[in-house]
C-alpha cells in the first residue's frame, strides 16, 4: 500500500465533490439568511422556516406529495413482487418478452410516459388529479420493484422451495414461510427505491396533474418559474434532510442484504 | 396452477393498461389533427418543415454535447474512485444528490448564475466582471450534465470495479506503459459501462424540458420541450404525440447503438 497524501486524481476528485455538492450547500445556507434574494446572505434566521410552517398551501401539498408516494409505492411493491414471482415462475420464452415490457417504462423517456398516460387516462375519462397522479405513480414504480425482487429470487435456491413442498407445505405455507422470508430484502429495498421515484418525479406528474391537484416538484416549478422564494430554500433543506434518512435507510437494507450475498458467494467459492 | 393466474393478474393487468395501451395510444393519436379528424398530416408538416428538422437535429446536438461532457467528466471520477480505499463509500457520496429532487438542485442554479448571484461576485472579485449566465446555452448544457454525472459514473464504476486486476499486472508484466495499459486493456473492458452510461443520459438529455425553461430560458428547444408544448399550451396533441413517435424512434436507435444493456439500478429518471 504506498501512502501518498498528494495526487491529482484527488485533487480531481475533490473538484468534482465540490461541484456536485456545491448547490446543495448554497440552497441550505440561504434557508438560514434573513434576506430575501439568494445574492447576500444576511444574518441568521429562521424566518423562512416560520412562513413555510406558516404556508397552509405548501403543507397540504408536502401532504399530498407524501400520501401518494406512500401509497404508490406500497401498492407498486405488491404488484411488482407479484410480477417478479409470475417472470421467475414462467417459460424461458416468455420470460424474456416480460422483461422487455417490464423495462419499457424503464427506458422511456418520461414526457413520453406522462403524455402517453394524458391521453389514455382522457380516452378512458380518468378525471385528472390524485387518482391520475397516483394511478401514474404506482405504473412507473412496478418495474422498478420487480428489477430489485427478481435477483432475489434468482438467489433462492429451487432445493429449499422442494424441501418445504416435501415437508408438507402447501404452495402458499412455501410462498410465506421459505420465498417471501428470502426475497424481503429485495422487496424492501424496492419499496425504498419506488418512494423516492415517486417523491423525485416531476414530469409525469405535471403532465396528468389537471389543476386541482399539485406534488411537491410541480409546486416548486411552478414558484422557481417565479423566481427566487427563499421559502423553497427552506423546504429544500427538510427534504434534504429526509432524502438523507431515506438514503441511510436504503444503505442499511442493502448493506444487510448485501452481506448475506456475500455469505453465498463465498459459500459456492468454498464448494469449487 | 390458480395461484400463478392469481400472481399473473394484477401484473397482466398493469403491462396491458399502462406498458402496451400508452405506447400504442400516443401512435394512434398521432395520425389524428388539432380537429380529431385522421390525417398523415403531421408526419407530412414534420419531414417538411424546417422547424421541426432544424429542432430535432439541435436537440440530438445537445443531447450529444452533454453526453460528451457529461462521459469527460464521469470517467476519471468513476478511475480516481475506483482506486481508493472505502469506494463504495464515496461512490455513495457521488450518488447522495440524485436523491435530492431535482427541481430543487436546478432552482440553486437559478440563484447561483443570477445576475448579482454567487458566480458573477466570484467573476468580479478575482477582476473578470459580470456576465449573462442564465438563459444561455453554455448555462443549460452545464446543469443537464451536473444532473446526469452520477448516472455516468456508476456504471462506469461498475465495469471498472469488475476488471480482474491481474489483467492489469499482466499487461504492465508484457511491458506495457501505463498509457498502452489504459488503452488496451482498461478501457475496452470498460467500454460496457461507458455504453450504459451513455444510454442512460442520452435519452433524458433529448426529453429534458424543465432545464430548459428554468434555466435554458426557452431558447433550446429540445424533443422534450416540443412535446411538453404541444401538449400543455397548444393543445396540438397529435403533432405533440408525432413528436412523440419520433423521440421513441431516437430511443430504440440509442439503444441499438450502445447496446441492448438493460439498466442497473438507479436508473436515470425525469
Amino acid at each position: 500500500m504506498s501512502k501518498k497524501h498528494f495526487s491529482w486524481g484527488k485533487v480531481y476528485l475533490a473538484l468534482v465533490f465540490i461541484i456536485l455538492y456545491a448547490p446543495i450547500v448554497y440552497l441550505v445556507v440561504f434557508s438560514f439568511s434573513a434576506g430575501k434574494t439568494m445574492e447576500k446572505y444576511h444574518g441568521f434566521s429562521f424566518q423562512h422556516y416560520a412562513d413555510l410552517f406558516a404556508d397552509s398551501r405548501m403543507i397540504t401539498i408536502v401532504i399530498n406529495t407524501m400520501i401518494v408516494a406512500l401509497l404508490a409505492s406500497l401498492i407498486a411493491t405488491i404488484v411488482g413482487t407479484m410480477g417478479a414471482l409470475l417472470i421467475k415462475g414462467s417459460h424461458r420464452k416468455w420470460r424474456n418478452a416480460l422483461l422487455s415490457l417490464n423495462n419499457v417504462l424503464m427506458v422511456s423517456p418520461d414526457v413520453i410516459i406522462g403524455a402517453s398516460f394524458l391521453i389514455f387516462f382522457t380516452m378512458l375519462g380518468v378525471r385528472l388529479g390524485f387518482a391520475s397522479v397516483l394511478l401514474s405513480h404506482i405504473a412507473f414504480c412496478i418495474p422498478i420493484v420487480v428489477l430489485m425482487v427478481l435477483p432475489k429470487l434468482n438467489e433462492l435456491s429451487p432445493t429449499l422451495v422442494d424441501a418445504a413442498y416435501d415437508l408438507g407445505a402447501s404452495r402458499w405455507q412455501s410462498l410465506s414461510r421459505v420465498v417471501l422470508p428470502a426475497i424481503a430484502p429485495g422487496i424492501f429495498a424496492g419499496y425504498f427505491m419506488a418512494l423516492t421515484y415517486s417523491l423525485d418525479d416531476f414530469a409525469v406528474t405535471f403532465f396528468v396533474t389537471g389543476n386541482g391537484f399539485s406534488t411537491l416538484s410541480v409546486e416548486i416549478y411552478s414558484r422557481a418559474r417565479q423566481g427566487i422564494n427563499l421559502e423553497i430554500n427552506a423546504l429544500s433543506t427538510l427534504m434534504f434532510i429526509v432524502s438523507l434518512l431515506l438514503v441511510i435507510g436504503y444503505y442499511f437494507i442493502s448493506k444487510h442484504a448485501g452481506r448475506r450475498n456475500r455469505i453465498v458467494t463465498v459459500k459456492e467459492g468454498d464448494a469449487q | 396452477m390458480r395461484q400463478k393466474a392469481f400472481f399473473a393478474v394484477p401484473y397482466a393487468l398493469w403491462i396491458i393498461l399502462f406498458v402496451v395501451a400508452p405506447l400504442v395510444l400516443i401512435f394512434y393519436q398521432s395520425f389524428f389533427n388539432i380537429d380529431g379528424q385522421f390525417t398523415l398530416g403531421n408526419y407530412a408538416n414534420y419531414l417538411t418543415s424546417s422547424v421541426y428538422l432544424k429542432m430535432t437535429v439541435d436537440s440530438v446536438w445537445y443531447a450529444f454535447l452533454i453526453t460528451l461532457v457529461t462521459l469527460v467528466i464521469s470517467y476519471p471520477t468513476a478511475y480516481v474512485l475506483n482506486r481508493l480505499p472505502n469506494k463504495q463509500f464515496w461512490l455513495l457520496l457521488v450518488i447522495l444528490p440524485t436523491w435530492i429532487n431535482l427541481l430543487l438542485k436546478t432552482y440553486a442554479f437559478i440563484g447561483l448564475f443570477s445576475q448579482a448571484g454567487t458566480i458573477n461576485q466570484f467573476l468580479r472579485f478575482v477582476g473578470l466582471g459580470s456576465h449573462q449566465l442564465l438563459f444561455t446555452d453554455a448555462s443549460f448544457m452545464f446543469v443537464a450534465a451536473y444532473i446526469e454525472i452520477p448516472f455516468m459514473v456508476l456504471p462506469i464504476f461498475n465495469s471498472l470495479a469488475e476488471i480482474n486486476p491481474s489483467l492489469i499486472n499482466a499487461s504492465k508484466d508484457l511491458g506495457a506503459n501505463d498509457w498502452q495499459t489504459f488503452t488496451k486493456v482498461i478501457w475496452p473492458l470498460s467500454l460496457p459501462g461507458v455504453k450504459a452510461g451513455i444510454q442512460a443520459v442520452f435519452i433524458p438529455s433529448l426529453s429534458l424540458f424543465m432545464i430548459t425553461r428554468l434555466i435554458g430560458g426557452n431558447r433550446v428547444i429540445t424533443l422534450g420541450t416540443a412535446i411538453e408544448e404541444h401538449f400543455l399550451t397548444t393543445q396540438n396533441w397529435g403533432m405533440g404525440s408525432t413528436i412523440g413517435v419520433i423521440l421513441i424512434l431516437a430511443m430504440f436507435i440509442v439503444m441499438a447503438v450502445t447496446g441492448d444493456r438493460r439498466k442497473k439500478k438507479g436508473g436515470v429518471r425525469r
